[in-house]
């Protein structure tokens, strides 16, 4: 289980450790007054992996290797020159919304997830990075891949299949899910099940937004995704999705997720009302766990504000270690759980809005 | 020569960046590849991947804001002052 949190804020990114009192406490800030999209470990190689996303001079991609008490900058992923976005507009990266570590047998690989929708991959470890042409030339994307939220689509969710590098499934919001199973080569769209509820046809074989998708790490056959249009799973690895939302709620609308280590039956969700109301369920904040592959959810308060509560979590502001829990919120709260998520602790309310939580690992 | 003006937010970055530095330059995009070359990696804080400038920095070529933010090609012919300055905008 791990005692260091790493936090990517509107206002730098930030670090706690749990001491031997049993206290998180604030270690350190990089970036001051930076926002800071993503921010993530490679286990690999320990390197901390900074994405900003600077309000004036652009996204930034920045590297340490000594825990955060020094970074490089790297040239990032760029889009090559004269590669159009529309057929009247170049591309342009304006945010990074995902880093995600290649697999064992590729130290050097690292992908990440942009906005418009762009997936770069590097294999010298970050020094540079090269946008994945077969994904992005796909011929439905011009028309199908939108902004939902933001004016961009953003490829939110990287899953790399830990028995095989080469089999990789990412998911666009919005734009849908896709999966490869040659490194990249070839892409074949999996959105069989999912629900568009904002398209003529809710069946649409394209447009549909996962806001966040991750894979099972016991079995990597077995998929989840908050979507927007309501909870999925799917246990052959993608080509068929479940709608496993709660009849009712509150487990439905939101966007963070996390996956049991050990049993790829349980998953946890933070609810908030729906696309229109993007604010806690009667304005208290609980967290949905389920136990059995989403037939059944609880919810859970115990330590969550639950009066006059506004909070918010991002689809990458959630992250699980063992049996601890750890997630922030968009009005700069973050929790803790200790016990798979039935009761919570705050550990800050005067942080910045938390735009991503990753335990070191 | 060219003086060029730059805001302070960009010595943060660039520490070695000295406002009222003087260059010659023909067009905005030359001054640019020029500061880039003695800065590396300050084009990308100033422009995008395609060259142009970036939604919130402002260019003000003697004092009016240039007119091409696409190619950068405002002329600098006969121009004694450039700024370089961030748009106002945060929270």
């Amino acid at each position: 289980m791990s005692n260091h949190l790493i936090l990517g804020t509107r206002k730098g990114l930030l670090q706690f450790e749990h001491d031997e009192t049993g206290d998180w406490r604030f270690v350190r800030e990089s970036f001051r007054a930076v926002p800071v999209s993503f921010a993530r470990v490679d286990p690999r190689s320990g390197t901390l992996w900074a994405c900003l996303d600077h309000g004036h001079w652009g996204t930034k991609l920045h590297r340490s290797k000594d825990q955060g008490i020094t970074w490089e900058e790297v040239e990032g992923p760029k889009f090559p020159e004269n590669t159009p976005y529309s057929e009247d507009k170049m591309a342009t990266v304006s945010y990074i919304w995902f880093l995600k570590p290649g697999g064992a047998d590729q130290p050097g690989r690292l992908y990440i997830g942009t906005e418009p929708g762009g997936l770069f991959v590097s294999d010298d470890g970050g020094d540079t990075f090269t946008l994945m042409e077969t994904l992005w030339n796909t011929p439905e994307r011009m028309k199908w891949w939108f902004g939902g939220g933001r004016d961009h689509p953003g490829l939110c969710s990287i899953v790399v299949d830990p028995r095989d590098s080469r089999h990789i499934t990412i998911g666009v919001s919005v734009g849908g899910v896709y999966e490869s199973c040659d490194g990249g080569e070839t892409w074949t769209v999996r959105n069989t099940g999912l629900k568009a509820c904002y398209l003529p046809d809710p069946a649409s074989p394209f447009g549909h937004d996962p806001h966040f998708m991750l894979g099972a790490p016991s079995n990597p056959d077995v998929l989840w995704q908050q979507n927007h249009c309501g909870i999925f799973r799917s246990t052959d690895g993608g080509q068929n999705w479940q709608d496993v939302s709660q009849p009712g709620g509150p487990a439905y609308f939101g966007f963070a997720l996390a996956v049991d280590e050990k049993d790829d039956n349980v998953a946890w969700v933070v609810p908030a009302i729906d696309a229109e109301f993007r604010v806690a369920v009667e304005r208290a904040l609980c967290v949905c766990r389920t136990d059995d592959g989403g037939k059944t959810w609880t919810d859970f308060r115990d330590g969550l504000p639950q009066e006059a509560t506004f909070d918010v979590v991002f689809r990458h502001a959630l992250d699980i270690s063992g049996d601890r829990l750890a997630f922030g919120t968009t009005t700069g709260n973050v929790y803790i759980s200790e016990n798979r998520g039935e009761s919570w602790a705050c550990i800050g309310h005067n942080l910045p809005p938390v735009y991503s939580v990753q335990f070191w690992r | 020569m060219i003086v060029v003006k730059f805001t302070s937010h960009l010595q943060r970055f660039f520490p070695d960046l000295k406002s009222g530095t003087s260059l010659e330059a023909a067009t905005v995009a030359d001054l640019i590849r020029m500061l880039d070359t003695e800065h590396p990696g300050f084009a990308h804080y100033i422009t995008d991947e395609q060259g142009r400038l970036r939604k919130h920095v402002n260019i003000f070529v003697e004092g009016d804001l240039i007119t091409d933010r696409e190619t950068l090609q405002d002329s600098l012919q006969n121009v004694k002052q450039v700024y370089l300055m961030q748009a106002l905008s945060g929270g």
